[in-house]
């Protein structure tokens, strides 16, 4: 049997390379390890090891030849003692991958393959439950006591979050309630805390890592994307990293370009993770519960300005609302209006404005930004033949242009009007009080763009 | 008028300050007595072994590459002692954070070279590893496993278990914040951690002198806190010495930084051509002081070994790498839907709908 020697590649970006020299001639006996030839490319010079034992049948490319491309064959061997002639009449070769042969030796089976999720719906909340009005602060730290109290593997980790009790007060009276070894507050190393409870998910621990603000976590982006994100899926699965990343996320008032921007776009672009931005308290409450029993990591954007206002809360044991599941907020027939987090409230603002005018608006809260439910928003704009959607950060290439895409790809036949996005305007974020209002979307671009597209303008 | 004053740092004598632990020297002499529970035959005799089955698989791996049967990759040639010797040096229930040169640690703790293989080839089911469940697939980022080894430490400390973490980096990753902001958490926290830098010499083209003007790289321990010291990295049993001294400190609560002094005999990995940047000369001379042959001398002259014990070495280790080598060859490739597997725990439906595209062929 002979045995074809192919044009290696030095890197996998190389096409193609030149042929120096033979340092075998045809009839030569080799031994594996012995080198057959020099190849050089503008980069480098190596030596082509044979790495099998055999007799040169044939040299089929002259030393000094340029341009032969990778995997082309440049010479045969054959077995010792075989003809040299077997090896001409040979077919041509395949691609070394091709070799694979096609049964799975013992042991190899396939694993088994992600199962896909079952149809998510919003949790029933059973008739006569008892509502408690509190704010998102309170939720977010009720989600994490429960969650610390129901499994021990999840701790609280951050600058502040112990002894100060939260740059924003979220983790108050936790450190009370678990210690020190479950509320650590780390020394100022966004990059450096983030890729250690990334470790801390690998090693089996359920890390909840809050950034004083997501504007800090873009030190960290490295370990969020290709530590958390990816690990799973580099690790062919042995690896999960059950993390939650937390903290505020675009703007508060005044603190200026750095400290002003939303990362559901940057983050809502990125395979492996999920990224979750509620705006009610209840919602802020059911989903980082989910977030945290989560087997994946999970980005989870909360928003400052919401910190303070109070919602209705459902009082329940174990209140959990799933992952990946949009909700419809107010019902309505003539235009969507979709949005998450801060700018629900000008949103909901501008449905009732709306109203005032005749024009009945249905409201969507994405509260998860991947994965979209596009179920929803589909369903949502079949019915209306509308959409304007709106967030808090730039619209290019974000969450609007996202959703937009979808409803022009799996609606457009429904659609009357094109869908219409808002977000902040497309500046760095202005410091001066004047003109950040001017750059932040208001109720009144929400009534705007709701009435051009119902061609009431 | 300004007084004079001398703001130059300190001359430190790093050999003074960070001594080099050595035992042989490079011809494999005994230059300082050697510990008597590691001057033990069979100890011994199972190091070389392992750093043979290291250079040999890591041969063959590399003319693999050149003949198109596996991916770019990084040869730990000349560096084995290193590789090997923190493998011997940890506990099975240890945790190895390893770089992407370290193949000896690898094998001693377990991983098959099928799967190490598998891995270069570029097929994730290589790092689904059925041997040491808890190590940590290679990274490739550079330093970016450090804060993860501040993760596992914490972790261990969290859940009170006598483990450490064992993160093996290159010189030129101590130039990263990953490799600062996780020794000085380590030394906050008390965390049982080892960090072995192989001083390789080389961050691909950029000498150590490159990458810092500090004349040793232990020294860095000193700003986080914790303990550092230097060894001689071709010296497998200084090495297994002191990083095993390190592991038992660390899993007191005190991590340590050790810095293995060694030399990188072949490329960066199999995109490089090392003669691009640096001399014959050096490397020529360095061979002179690499490891295998280093342990075989000692082996030797203490009586331990033959030239029959040899030859029947080499002639098991070539076997067993051949034959790793064909399973490794006839292992049939992923299925296309595999890239939607490990993504997510469940598929999101989105992604239900492109991996059925996928299956259905119309991706």
């Amino acid at each position: 049997m002979s045995i074809d020697i192919l044009m290696p590649a030095l890197s996998p970006t190389m096409e193609e390379g030149t042929l120096a020299k033979w340092l075998v001639k045809e009839g030569d006996t080799v031994s594996s390890g012995d080198v057959l030839a020099e190849i050089e490319t503008d980069k480098a010079t190596m030596e082509l090891e044979s790495i099998n034992d055999g007799k040169v049948a044939k040299i089929l490319v002259p030393e000094g030849t340029e341009g032969v491309k990778v995997n082309a064959v440049i010479a045969r061997l054959v077995e010792e003692g075989e003809s040299s002639d077997a090896a001409a009449a040979k077919p041509a070769p395949k691609a070394p991958k091709a070799e694979a042969k096609a049964e799975a030796p013992a042991g190899t089976e396939a694993k088994p393959t992600a199962k896909a999720e079952p149809a998510l719906k919003d949790p029933e909340i059973p008739a006569g439950t008892e509502m408690v009005e509190m704010t998102v602060r309170e939720a977010l730290r009720d989600a994490m006591a429960e969650e610390m109290r129901r499994d021990d593997k999840v701790f609280l980790m951050g600058e502040e979050v112990g002894q100060y009790q939260g740059a924003y007060k979220v983790s108050q009276e936790l450190l009370q309630e678990f210690g020190e070894k479950r509320v650590i507050d780390t020394p100022i190393t966004e990059h450096g805390f983030t890729g250690l409870g990334v470790g801390a998910a690998m090693a089996g621990l359920k890390p909840i890592v809050e950034f004083m603000t997501f504007n800090f976590a873009m030190q960290a982006i490295d370990h969020i994307i290709n530590s958390a994100a990816k690990t799973r899926y580099m690790s062919g699965g042995m690896i999960s990293v059950p993390i939650v990343f937390r903290g505020p996320n675009g703007f508060a008032s005044r603190v200026a370009a750095q400290h002003s921007q939303c990362y559901a776009s940057w983050y809502g672009h990125v395979p492996g993770l999920k990224v979750v931005a509620p705006y009610s308290a209840a919602d802020a409450k059911g989903l980082l519960k989910s977030a945290i029993r989560d087997p994946n990591p999970v980005v989870f954007l909360e928003q400052e300005l919401l910190y303070g206002r109070k919602f209705e809360v459902p009082k329940l044991d174990d209140y959990t609302v799933p992952i990946g599941k949009a909700k419809v907020v107010r019902e309505g027939k003539d235009v969507t209006l979709i949005s998450f987090s801060y700018t629900m409230l000008a949103v909901l603002d501008a449905a009732e404005k709306l109203a005032a005018e005749g024009i009945d608006a249905e409201v969507i809260d994405l509260r998860t930004i991947r994965p979209l439910d596009a179920e929803t928003l589909v369903a949502s704009v079949k019915k209306t033949n509308r959409a304007v959607v709106v967030e808090q950060g730039w619209t290019a290439y974000g969450v609007t242009s996202e959703v937009s895409s979808v409803l022009m790809e799996q609606a457009f036949d429904w659609l009357d009007a094109p869908v219409l996005r808002l977000g902040g305007a497309d500046v760095p974020m202005p410091y001066a009080a004047s003109l950040e209002k001017v750059a932040i979307v208001q109720p009144e671009d929400v009534v705007k763009a709701a009435k051009t597209v119902c061609y009431k303008a | 008028m300004r007084a004079e004053s001398d703001i130059s740092p300190p001359e430190l004598d790093p050999n003074r300050y960070w001594p080099v632990l050595r035992y042989l020297d490079k011809a494999g002499i005994a230059i300082a007595p050697i510990p008597q529970d590691l001057d033990d035959r069979d100890l011994l005799a199972s190091l070389y072994r392992a750093m043979v089955l290291t250079r040999t698989f890591d041969q063959k791996a590399v003319s693999l590459q050149r003949t198109g049967r596996l991916g770019t990759y990084a040869s730990s040639l000349g560096q084995e002692a290193v590789s090997v010797g923190v493998g011997a040096s940890m506990h099975k229930d240890d945790v190895l954070l390893p770089a992407f040169r370290d193949h000896g640690t690898m094998l001693w703790r377990g991983v098959t070279m099928v799967e190490i293989l598998q891995y270069w080839s570029g097929d994730e089911r290589g790092c689904d590893f059925a041997g040491p469940r808890e190590d940590f697939p290679v990274a490739i980022p550079v330093a970016s496993q450090a804060p993860h080894a501040v993760g596992v430490a914490m972790a261990f400390q969290l859940r009170k278990e006598p483990r450490v973490a064992v993160c093996i980096l290159g010189d030129g990753a101590t130039s990263k914040g990953d490799f600062y902001e996780a020794i000085n958490a380590c030394g906050v926290w008390n965390l049982p951690a080892v960090f072995v830098i192989n001083n390789n010499q080389w961050a691909i083209s950029e000498p150590t002198r490159m990458q810092t003007a500090a004349p040793t790289l232990a020294q860095k321990a000193v700003a986080a806190g914790i303990s550092g010291s230097r060894v001689d990295g071709n010296d497998v049993i200084a090495v297994h010495d002191a990083v095993s001294r390190a592991i038992d400190e660390a899993r007191q609560g005190r991590p340590q930084l050790v810095e293995a002094l060694t030399y990188r005999l072949g490329d960066h990995t199999t995109a490089d051509d090392a003669r691009r940047y640096r001399d014959d000369a050096e490397v020529s001379a360095r061979w002179q002081e690499e490891p295998i042959l280093r342990l075989r001398n000692y082996l030797v002259g203490r009586g331990w070994w033959t030239k029959a014990d040899e030859e029947a070495l080499i002639k098991e280790i070539r076997a067993q790498v051949d034959a790793a080598v064909e399973d490794y060859l006839a292992m049939p490739p992923q299925e296309p839907t595999a890239m939607f597997d490990h993504l997510y725990e469940t598929l999101p439906q989105a992604l239900s709908e492109q991996r059925r595209m996928v299956e259905d062929g119309d991706g």
